[in-house]
């Protein structure tokens, strides 16, 4: 047991090379207790210390500190110096200590909550993520805490940066299940519908063994996003590999949301306005009134789309009519608005009150077209390439070809004799 | 007639015009009313007084309603059914006269002779059992049935027939009880079972001479329009050979065959089927002569004058709504051969104006608009239609275009699933090492 002088002098000194990184990574797991005891007077040794060199004890002196409640008072400055530590630490040094890392930067998230500025956490926990990833296929456990900061900080297009990276290694699934339908929401937020009906798909749809919260949550968003992206889900179909406890019970918890999907099928504005009307509070309650209010306007835009399927050419009366809306300068408000978001190509006469409804001008023979097919089958060998090697790890995992070596079909006397569970060479 | 839409009233071409000239001599309609005794004496037995009652339960006109109801009562007299006489009796409700009222003394007869006969079957029956003669036993069953059929107890008189089979020993046996039971399931309007003693009827072929093969078409072919399969009742109908005569009246008559056969062929063959099958067939040209509307409006049909065709079909309607077989189907077939004149009419073309297919169809420009509106979403015609100027134009789709466009989706939609498949095996992963510790923590 060492005092925390000579704690200090230690990192000082042995924080140059990985052999000496290596002692006092030991040296600090046994300083631990000492250290948690004495929490409250860590902070003038933090000001020994300089993050960028001295990061592995800084760090445990940080995550000593912080673990003991902080005042009121000292909690802006205490944000400010942990947002400086993250912003200035080797990455190499922090990873050996992840979890200490994330319960630093978890109650950095809860001291820039308390303070109720939750921007000012959004930059330094980007950093914070990069800097424990591994790489940058791997979700750490402080996604999710920086896509809420980005939440509810507004702060949509930081958090697109980070979502954009495709994730394959996961560690924990509830941090996965948080990363998903935070990231969900953040694309909603940017109108990016189709990825975020990828995301909450893969929560809807990842394994579990019991129902949990955040599934449900995930699972209404779905209804909502599907129907304002495809027009049109399906409320009985799973894909097949859901779990059946998702399969069994999601639909239980959200029955407003399958009733509005329902209504919206028969694509009448009326009926869709009617449900949602009597589901309102249940909307409001969980937060999706203003996405709802979204689906409830694609349909207008639904139903436009299917009258270009049969006309040329069209009245805007003739539209509103059709489509059920009150007079013909709202029908050009919305092919307008359709024109503009590249959903549909039309021209308004508005002298004679005439849409003209033009097929796709994509002739698909320009040269950004085919760099485009071009980008997206190297994507598609790398991906292939990436299921062939998990395939040949997993065909030789030991608990794999046991569990395969005992259902295999048995045709000869051979075929009895036990699958070699381990090669004692 | 042709003042009523607001085409162009002095443009009178050829299309336009589509047969309904003026020079031309009328063509036959009989949109008059249908004559209920020249109907009826189609018919003979029991369907002749079925259909009367359908009649005068459909007709909305009181003095045909009363002559079916006078002619059902008389044919009713000539048989032995009291059940059915109390009903019609209950139906003319005293409007025809003293003559036409509840005959008591008869109805006492009937029902007492029913009675001695049953029991001298029964007696006859029991004692062929005894003996076991087996040609016997079933010529016992079968007179059961008939006494049974005549009666009009439908559910006993089948079950005897069917029993006859187990003492069936030729193949003509097997025939006779075959279209018996034929004859009894469509009267109780089970047509599976007629399908299925159709079936069993076919296979014998040296028993089968044509007026039976003929009769088992024409039943074949009605359980396949009650099941709503009108290709399949066409083809059977077509089939029928015009030996069938009027030989099959307690059933069909050679009319309803030219009636059903051509209606069925019109809503659901295309172009080439419909002339080899039906224009072309020999055999069938017997029985549309016995119908000269039918082949009036298939020939019109097929030689696009659809107005004339379609008119001749709305005179019929009227009558073919009184047909017991025919009238829940009437809607449907009308419907089929709609929108198939309609198809045909803009295949050929790369543009047409709706204002001349409107007086080609005879409905308005909007009528005809919200028609092809139909067609166009349920994908059955390939065209747009420009509303402002109302010219329909054909659209053929750009396979080019379509299959760059499905490519990328599918790139995209294989990104996706690849990926979210490795994350899902990577959180199984975790799931089996997590549980893989918790066990050898244990």
């Amino acid at each position: 047991m060492e005092s925390i002088e000579a704690l200090v002098a230690h990192i000082q000194v042995l924080s140059s090379s990985v052999d000496d990184i290596s002692h006092l990574h030991n040296l600090l797991k046994q300083a631990e207790e000492s250290l948690q005891s004495q929490a409250s007077r860590l902070a003038p040794f933090l000001e020994q210390l300089d993050p960028s060199k001295h990061s592995l004890g800084y760090l445990y002196i940080l995550e000593a500190y912080t673990s003991a409640p902080i005042q009121t008072e000292q909690a802006s400055e205490l944000t400010v110096s942990i947002a400086n530590f993250i912003n200035s630490c080797l990455a190499e040094q922090i990873r050996l200590a992840p979890d200490k890392f994330t319960s630093v930067c978890k109650r950095f998230k809860d001291q820039v909550l308390l303070l109720q500025a939750p921007i000012q956490g959004v930059g330094p926990l980007r950093t914070a993520v990069r800097k424990l990833q591994p790489s940058s296929e791997q979700l750490t456990a402080l996604h999710p805490d920086f896509l809420q900061l980005c939440l509810l900080a507004k702060c949509y297009k930081t958090g697109l940066c980070v979502l954009e990276e495709d994730i394959f290694e996961v560690d924990q699934p509830k941090d996965f299940f948080l990363y998903c339908y935070y990231g969900g929401m953040i694309c909603i937020g940017q109108k990016l519908f189709r990825k975020a009906r990828e995301l909450l798909l893969n929560v809807v749809t990842a394994p579990m063994s019991t129902t949990n919260a955040i599934a449900v949550e995930a699972y209404k968003k779905y209804i909502l996003v599907s129907l304002i992206h495809n027009g049109q889900y399906s409320t009985t179909s799973f894909p097949k590999y859901t779990s059946s406890v998702a399969q069994r019970n999601l639909k239980n918890f959200s029955q407003p949301y399958v009733d509005l999907a329902n209504s919206y099928s028969t694509g009448k504005i009326v009926e869709l306005e009617s449900c949602f009307e009597t589901n309102r509070e249940k909307f409001e309650s969980d937060n999706n009134l203003g996405l709802v209010k979204q689906v409830v306007s694609s349909l207008y835009k639904r139903n436009i789309q299917r009258l270009t399927q049969t006309y040329l050419t069209l009245s805007l009366q003739d539209i509103a009519n059709t489509v059920q809306l009150s007079t013909p300068k709202e029908a050009e408000m919305h092919v307008l608005q359709m024109i503009q978001d590249g959903e549909k190509f039309a021209t308004i006469n508005q002298k004679d009150g005439m849409v003209i409804f033009h097929e796709d001008p994509e002739q698909y023979k320009t040269c950004e077209i085919i760099e485009q097919i071009d980008l997206s089958m190297q994507r598609m060998i790398a991906l292939s390439k990436k299921l062939n090697t998990v395939d040949e790890f997993i065909s030789c995992d030991p608990i794999y070809l046991a569990k395969a070596g005992r259902e295999r079909p048995r045709f000869d006397f051979d075929d009895f004799d036990a699958v070699p569970q381990k090669f004692n060479m | 007639m042709e003042g009523e839409d607001e085409g162009p009233g002095t443009m009178i071409e050829d299309i336009v015009s589509n047969g309904v000239d003026d020079k031309r001599s009328k063509p036959i309609f009989s949109s008059e009313q249908m004559d209920v005794e020249a109907y009826a004496s189609l018919y003979s037995g029991r369907t002749k007084i079925t259909r009367l009652l359908f009649i005068a339960d459909r007709c909305g006109n009181q003095s045909m309603q009363l002559e079916a109801l006078r002619m059902a009562y008389e044919e009713i007299k000539k048989g032995e059914n009291s059940q059915l006489f109390r009903e019609v009796v209950q139906k003319i409700d005293g409007r025809l006269g003293p003559a036409y009222g509840m005959d008591q003394a008869w109805v006492d007869n009937v029902d007492r002779r029913a009675e001695q006969r049953k029991e001298k079957l029964e007696n006859e029956l029991n004692s062929y059992r005894t003996n076991l003669i087996k040609e016997s036993i079933r010529m016992g069953y079968n007179d059961f049935g008939d006494f049974y059929y005549a009666h009009g107890v439908l559910g006993d008189a089948f079950k005897n027939y069917v029993r006859t089979r187990d003492y069936c020993t030729t193949s003509k046996h097997i025939i006779q009880m075959c279209l018996n039971a034929i004859l009894v399931s469509i009267e109780m309007g089970q047509f599976t079972h007629v399908t299925s003693y159709v079936s069993k009827a076919e296979p014998t072929p040296e028993a089968l001479d044509p007026v039976t093969v003929a009769k088992l078409r024409c039943a074949a072919g009605l359980a396949h329009l009650e099941g709503k399969k009108y290709k399949h009742a066409a083809r059977k109908f077509l089939e029928t050979g015009p030996e069938l005569g009027n030989n099959y009246t307690e059933v069909i008559a050679p009319q309803d065959v030219a009636t059903y056969g051509g209606l069925c062929a019109l809503a659901s063959f295309d172009r080439t089927e419909l002339k080899n099958k039906v224009i072309d067939n020999l055999n069938f040209r017997n029985f549309l002569e016995l119908v000269p509307e039918i082949r009036e409006l298939i020939n019109d049909f097929y030689s696009s004058r659809y107005a004339s065709c379609l008119e001749y079909l709305e005179n019929l309607k009227a009558n073919l709504l009184l047909d017991i077989h025919l009238y829940d189907h009437v809607e449907t077939l009308y419907n089929q051969i709609r929108h198939k004149a309609l198809i045909q009419y803009t295949h050929p073309f790369v543009s047409v104006d709706l204002h001349m297919m409107a007086s080609a169809f005879k409905t308005s420009v909007a009528g005809l608009e919200k028609e092809l509106e139909a067609l166009i979403t349920d994908n059955q015609i390939q065209a747009r239609i420009d509303s402002h100027n109302k010219i329909l134009y054909a659209r053929h789709a750009d396979q080019r275009n379509a299959t760059f466009q499905r490519v990328l989706q599918t790139g995209s939609e294989f990104d996706r699933d690849v990926k979210a498949m490795l994350l899902r095996a990577n959180l199984l992963k975790h799931e089996c090492n997590a549980r893989a510790a918790a066990r050898k923590c244990l």
